[in-house]
């Protein structure tokens, strides 16, 4: 059985001028038709290179150093950069934080839909034009076709975020990846996007990949997570076992760290130190300085990622079992 | 003009930013003539409020609500336009620079971005002496060392850095010593615009943490400013929310948390994202965040609420106490119908 | 770790050793400054002592060409001074004329950009539009006008003595307008930035705000322009002094050197022509490569790592 897309033991490193640092060190995971992943962690973790690698967005000096990217089927690392345009945009949409990496301030949004559907299909202008008007119908933007011919800077950061989704959807890819698409956002127009995005995997017949570094957002998104800590999956599972019953004590730490958990007015529970820079990461397990519970062979040993209890719960640590 | 035992008072203040640009800028073609047209962005429209010495003030609200420009028009980075503001019953917006020095020794101010809070091109040791030394002209230079050294303890930053440059640090480091440079001068009113929003979740504890120790050592009073309503649950003992440069409601925090009375901030809260297993249902709103250059007519949040009348229209609500001891600017709640 | 040791593992050592043309320009260009440093020391001959040189020896072709003197390696000019000496001297005049002027510049040109961009409003308004009309005024013109009256004034003798003093200014006071506008932009965008709020509120006046903390901060963009500056000043100089409004000719610079070679090319004594413009545009060239790798490498958009 084949799943939409399959990352296996994904390596990326980057060539600087004192050596090459691992950026990503072996990520694994799968994603099915429909299925919504979370691939959550703090800034550094290496989420969003994950994200950039599935399709070839990463600029020099990083590179893909081991590893394979299946997506239906077809190994995406071995594209040649004409093969992977094809699916990039196509196939595999991304949205950014941040909507003005996609949206040209130069140009209306009319032109930069038709542009884009125009790159990947033979059609006529006003055919996409209308292809255009349905999206953007179903990101259920208010009165579309007056927004067909705005600039980006007449509209809000909610509706902007809105249009790029729409822009994605032009051309009815099977995986959408969204890094951090609500985060610059309020909370109102946050949780619009949220339950849009929910939406659209279900009516679109789409697989969606969340990188965040929040876990609240995560937790009402999606349905499997990976937890990734200095370029390693840390934990993986169903969204609702893993927020309800941690294992890995990085995991455990960060719930306890939201200001939610506790009694108001206490000390918050706080993970000491920091992650690790990627030119310094500590030898064995590269969260033993921080962790709690770390023995002698977590220094030694970096932990594998191996199945615990059940659900497909994957945890690496030595101390789980 | 005398008022409460708050510590610091904010009575009625307006502060608009006339963004018309030069005399060119301004002229427009209207129906066939040439009219003038000025845009005036109305960040603050009547704003009182009152904080009490030691208590945890968080004011929270979306962008453009007005919390940051508040922030530093208390700070007398912002002249008003009009209402006053005043440090234990005595006027502060109007007085000069020299005046306001001492004053400046009291208060405060905590900013969000770690990265443009401190200036790239002085040391640690330089950007935390200069407050020590211009507060005190007589100091000597080895008691401001000794200065900077025990408030960097204090944060948790290793003193023995004290000669590196900020990009040296990492981003919660650096927050830990813009939180340096507010507290050497022995302050007693510090207010924080977003301190932890640009930190990773495990940093954010971490400083939240050291912000409540400072406060209960030290007999701080805050004022928190920030969009991330979780935070404010835990750390505040009130809470202020604010909309379009207006204050809807104001109640202790866990009061405002358990039963919200203005539609806005029930709205808000069920938009938060939570850790929990349903997913909750959010309050949808309608329309779009009306920009504060054209404000709506009467109450700010009509054309978004479910329950507007007439009356919402036209007229502006007043904040008026409740029971409970919440203070609301709804009609809907003063007619009771909400 | 101090500054040494700070340049010793920085990124703009490590793009300069890896960089063959900004190595070379560099090379370059201090082998010429030294030279020019030197000059009394290296020159075979002192041209600006009158008694070194016989009118007789004019026009003498460089040492392989027939009837070259080895006394004069690459000839000499119409007045009989050895031609490379009188280079090197030309050479040392335009790069003290060029720094000067530059730093004259970038003295206006930064306090008017940084009260611009700081107090804005009316002050604001009111400086760029005298940045505006001095960027319209053409330096010749000015050049012209200045030199003419002084020479009028004081006549031609006078003017000899104090020729380099008054092209530092006359080049200086033309353009330091690009310094205004860079150093105002690059203040504006310092001005709001959160580490200024704070000193503000710990109560720190205006002045102090000015030149302690944002001054240091708009430094970067002033670097680089600096040294295409220094190149355009040169070459404001040379052009002045081929007009025969700059140097004279017994105080010559390379434009002049050029400009009295010039009637003779076809005569047949095109090296006086020709060795001193070779000199400048090697230098402006050097000059101008140097720029180029300065402002690619402090660019923080392109620093990776």
């Amino acid at each position: 059985m084949s799943h939409l897309l399959e990352v296996k033991d994904l390596e990326v490193k980057f060539a600087l001028r004192f050596g090459d640092l691992t950026a990503i060190d072996g990520v694994s995971f799968t994603l099915d038709k429909r299925e919504r992943l979370g691939i959550v962690g703090e800034s550094g973790a290496g989420k969003s290179v994950t994200g950039f690698a599935i399709i070839n967005l990463l600029s020099k000096p990083g590179y893909i150093s081991a590893g394979k990217i299946l997506f239906e089927g077809q190994e995406l690392n071995q594209f040649s950069e004409e093969e992977i345009r094809k699916i990039r945009g196509n196939r595999i949409s991304m949205i950014f934080q941040d909507p003005m990496m996609t949206l040209n301030p130069v140009l209306t949004i009319s032109t930069q839909m038709v542009e884009t559907v125009l790159a990947h299909h033979n059609m006529s202008k006003s055919d996409a034009l209308d292809l255009a008007l349905e999206k953007l119908k179903k990101v259920y933007i208010p009165s579309p076709e007056k927004r067909l011919d705005q600039y980006p800077h007449e509209c809000s950061g909610g509706m902007r975020q809105r249009i790029v989704i729409a822009i994605a959807l032009l051309t009815n890819p099977s995986l959408i990846i969204a890094d951090e698409p609500s985060t610059a956002l309020d909370v109102t127009i946050q949780a619009g996007i949220m339950d849009l995005l929910l939406e659209l995997c279900e009516t679109e017949d789409m697989g969606l990949i969340l990188i965040t570094h929040d876990l609240a957002v995560v937790s009402e998104v999606t349905e499997k997570i990976v937890v990734m800590y200095a370029g390693k999956i840390v934990e993986a599972g169903s969204t609702e076992a893993i927020i309800h019953d941690p294992k890995h004590p990085y995991t455990q730490g960060l719930i306890k760290a939201l200001p939610g958990s506790l009694q108001p007015g206490s000390r918050l529970y706080q993970i000491p130190g920091m992650m690790p820079n990627l030119t310094s990461i500590p030898r064995g397990c590269a969260f033993h300085p921080r962790c709690t519970i770390s023995d002698t062979i977590c220094r030694k040993e970096a932990p594998p990622l191996i199945s615990v209890s059940d659900h497909d719960r994957m945890v690496a640590c030595h101390l789980v079992k | 003009m005398k008022n409460t035992n708050g510590l610091l008072t904010v009575k009625n203040l307006v502060k608009h930013f006339d963004i018309s640009g030069g005399l060119l800028d301004q002229l427009a073609i209207e129906k066939g003539h040439i009219v003038r047209k000025r845009t005036t962005v109305k960040a603050l429209n009547t704003v009182s409020l009152s904080i009490l010495p030691r208590e945890n003030l968080g004011v929270v609200g979306e962008s453009g609500c007005g919390k940051s420009t508040l922030a530093r028009a208390i700070l007398g980075l912002y002249p008003p336009n009009s209402g006053e503001i005043y440090y234990k019953d005595k006027r502060i917006d109007n007085l000069t620079a020299k005046e306001m020095l001492p004053y400046r020794k009291r208060m405060q101010m905590i900013f969000q971005d770690p990265y443009a809070s401190l200036n790239p091109r002085m040391t640690v040791k330089k950007t935390l002496e200069e407050p020590a030394f211009f507060h005190n002209k007589s100091i000597t230079a080895q008691d401001a060392e000794d200065k900077v050294a025990e408030v960097m303890q204090q944060v948790g930053v290793d003193p023995q850095w004290a000669s590196r440059y900020p990009h040296e640090f990492s981003g919660g480091q650096r927050q830990r010593i813009s939180i340096a440079r507010a507290l050497i001068v022995d302050p007693e009113f510090v207010v924080a615009d977003e301190p932890v929003s640009a930190l990773d979740v495990s940093i954010q504890a971490q400083i939240l943490n050291l912000l409540m120790d400072a406060q209960e050592k030290r007999g701080l009073t805050y004022m928190l400013i920030t969009h991330d309503l979780s935070v404010v649950e835990h750390v505040s003992t009130r809470v202020a929310v604010m909309y379009l440069g207006t204050i809807c409601e104001m109640a202790p925090t866990k009061q405002l948390f358990e039963s919200p009375r203005h539609p806005y901030t029930q709205a808000l809260l069920t938009a938060i994202p939570k850790l929990s297993r349903k997913k909750t249902k959010h309050i949808k709103l309608k329309g779009e965040v009306p920009t504060p250059i054209n404000l709506p007519s009467g109450c700010i949040f009509h054309g978004r609420c479910l329950y507007a009348n007439k009356r919402c229209i036209n007229e502006i609500p007043r904040l008026i106490r409740m029971d409970s001891g919440a203070t609301v600017a709804c009609h809907g709640v003063e007619e009771g119908r909400l | 770790m101090n500054a040494w040791n700070r340049f010793k593992s920085s990124y703009l050592l490590y793009s300069f050793k890896r960089d063959p043309l900004a190595i070379l320009s560099f090379s370059v260009l201090s082998v010429l400054v030294v030279i020019c440093i030197l000059a009394p020391v290296l020159t075979p001959y002192n041209t600006y002592d009158t008694a070194t040189f016989d009118i007789m020896d004019a026009e003498t072709p460089p040492v392989w060409m027939e009837g070259g003197d080895e006394s004069f390696i690459l000839g000499t000019d119409i007045q009989g001074r050895d031609l490379l000496s009188t280079m090197i001297y030309g050479l040392r005049v335009s790069l003290l004329i060029g720094v000067g002027a530059v730093l004259l510049q970038s003295f206006i040109g930064i306090l008017v950009g940084l009260f611009s961009g700081y107090f804005g409003g009316k002050l604001d308004s009111f400086l760029m539009r005298i940045t505006d009309i001095q960027f319209s005024i053409p330096y010749l013109i000015v050049a012209i006008f200045t030199s003419a009256i002084f020479k009028l004034a004081f006549g031609v003798g006078r003017y000899a003595e104090l020729a380099v003093p008054l092209l530092i200014v006359i080049i200086g006071v033309s353009h330091w307008p690009i310094y205004a506008r860079t150093v105002r932009a690059s203040v504006l965008g310092e001005r709001n930035k959160e580490y200024v709020e704070a000193a503000r509120v710990i109560g720190i006046s205006r002045w102090q705000i000015m030149f302690r903390h944002v001054l240091p901060n708009t430094l970067t963009p002033v670097l680089v322009i600096s040294t295409i500056q220094v190149a355009e000043a040169v070459m404001s100089e040379a052009a002045l002094s081929f007009l025969g409004l700059g140097m004279p000719i017994t105080k010559p610079s390379l434009g002049s050197l050029i400009r009295s070679g010039f009637e003779y090319i076809f005569s047949g004594s095109w090296w006086i022509t020709f060795f001193p413009g070779i000199l400048l545009v090697i230098f402006i060239l050097v000059i101008l490569l140097l720029g180029d790798w300065l402002r690619d490498v402090l660019n923080p958009k392109l620093y990776k790592g």
